[in-house]
């Protein structure tokens, strides 16, 4: 499949899931929010240039304003992770990331340990930035610690489980 | 010369990023200010419409439950039928008719519409009910909305065919509140936590309040029918720092299972800001 065409559905496939059965699970707790939306621009493939994956991080960040009802919130978040990403994937692999063509970061191209450190580095860092911008317009100091750990665990867990039930194969080699 | 365009080609990415980081940091802010944005009228029509796909699966998931409440809406309407009253003997009396108006015509001050809601989430903080009503059909921001057992929330912001309310369950809602068996205007607010259940303050230590009392909207508001219910108080805690309870009041209404909205309207509300207008005019 065309590997623009294969994001796109993934995209879509992606924003379901987040607004049509997370969004709709009864909260446990108020710190334990299921965000799994971003996960789309983790899996970006290795090689698409930097304006690019700002473009992308802003447009998908902007579809999911559009169903959260939080224009500029979730924007703000993906468009630091998408710049962030290029440096944080220079950083834990040898080869310059170019060099990986249509791959896209997962266990096995990238190795346990490093593949692990970018999820929970670029998951956190997320999810810093968003719940930064909700706790300046309300909340306490723990309702921003609480709520940073809380929704990165969930986030982690729900992204291990993609991961070990959907093996992405990337045939373009 | 030649520095500058170098600086800029060198980080251009950077202040691309800038650039749209502004972009998104400012229409979150200036979007929580106002209600209203361009951007709100387009998302509200194209996310509406998916969304109204999706409520038609889930409303028929919930078909008993709506017949139950509409039945029991039913019974407390036709109590209200004339047929079902009779008037008091007033025979025996004699009263001296004084009054130059028709006193036993009733004006109308609140017209409601029906309205179906087709996007609704209680888990977040702030949470936003999107109604398949828009300014196509009359409505204006600042309308209360109302479910089939209490309130629900005030509109917040309109487009053609769709309009968005602010539920209760918004960390930035404010309603005043009173309490049905008396006195003691108090502010409801939601803490986050749990969206069964609302705060209501300031309402002073000098009355009593036990549990089960219900809470109803204020005769004083301009935007919502004095009496609605709102809630049923849960818990009573004494505010060790004031002179006020903190109360906590489960939900009349059921978010988790609201799928009917009424929209209110105040036929008296142009009238009311006329008047407000003059007074700060002067």
């Amino acid at each position: 499949m065309n590997l623009i065409l294969k994001n796109i559905v993934r995209f879509i496939l992606i924003l379901f899931v987040q607004i049509f059965m997370l969004n709709k699970i009864p909260p446990l707790h108020q710190f334990v929010v299921p965000y799994f939306y971003f996960v789309f621009i983790l899996w970006l493939p290795f090689k698409i240039g930097r304006t690019a994956l700002l473009f992308v991080g802003f447009s998908v960040g902007m579809l999911t304003d559009m169903f959260f009802k939080t224009p500029g919130l979730h924007t703000a978040a993906c468009l630091l992770m998408a710049y962030v990403r290029p440096f944080l994937i220079n950083l834990l692999l040898p080869k310059e990331a170019t060099d990986w063509g249509n791959e896209e970061p997962s266990k096995k191209t990238m190795g346990l340990a490093p593949y692990t450190t970018y999820l929970i580095m670029l998951t956190l860092l997320h999810h810093f930035y968003l719940i930064l911008l909700e706790w300046m317009q309300f909340g306490s100091f723990l309702y921003f610690i609480g709520k940073l750990l809380a929704t990165t665990l969930v986030s982690l867990l729900l992204i291990s489980i993609t991961d070990l039930f959907l093996e992405r194969k990337s045939k373009l080699r | 010369m030649k520095n500058v365009f170098l600086f800029l080609r060198r980080y251009s990415i950077f202040i691309l990023f800038l650039v749209m980081q502004g972009l998104a940091l400012s229409m979150l802010f200036s979007y929580n200010r106002f209600h209203q944005t361009a951007y709100g009228m387009f998302s509200n029509e194209v996310a509406g419409r998916l969304n109204k796909q999706v409520n038609r699966v889930e409303e028929f998931l919930m078909l008993t439950e709506q017949n139950q409440q509409l039945h029991k809406q039913n019974a407390v309407l036709l109590s209200y039928l004339p047929s079902g009253k009779i008037l008091a003997d007033t025979s025996f009396q004699m009263v001296a008719d004084t009054l130059l108006v028709d006193s036993l015509k009733s004006y109308r001050q609140f017209q409601y519409f029906d309205a179906k809601i087709i996007s609704n989430s209680v888990f977040l903080q702030q949470n936003i009910i999107v109604l398949h009503r828009g300014s196509a059909q009359g409505i204006l921001p600042n309308m209360a909305v109302i479910g089939t057992d209490g309130l629900i929330g005030t509109v917040i912001s309109v487009s053609k065919n769709m309009s968005l309310v602010m539920s209760l369950l918004h960390r930035q809602s404010k309603v005043i509140a009173v309490l049905k068996k008396g006195s003691g205007l108090g502010e409801i607010s939601w803490d986050g936590k749990d969206p069964r259940f609302l705060l209501l303050s300031k309402i002073p230590k000098t009355i009593e309040v036990s549990k089960g009392d219900t809470v109803v909207t204020s005769p004083y508001s301009d935007k919502f029918p004095p009496g609605l219910p709102i809630g049923y108080v849960e818990k009573v805690d004494q505010d060790q720092e004031t002179n006020t309870y903190k109360l906590k009041i489960r939900t009349a209404v059921d978010f988790y299972a609201v799928q009917h909205a009424y929209i209110v309207k105040n036929l008296l509300q142009e009238e009311m800001d006329q008047l407000k207008n003059t007074l700060i005019k002067e």
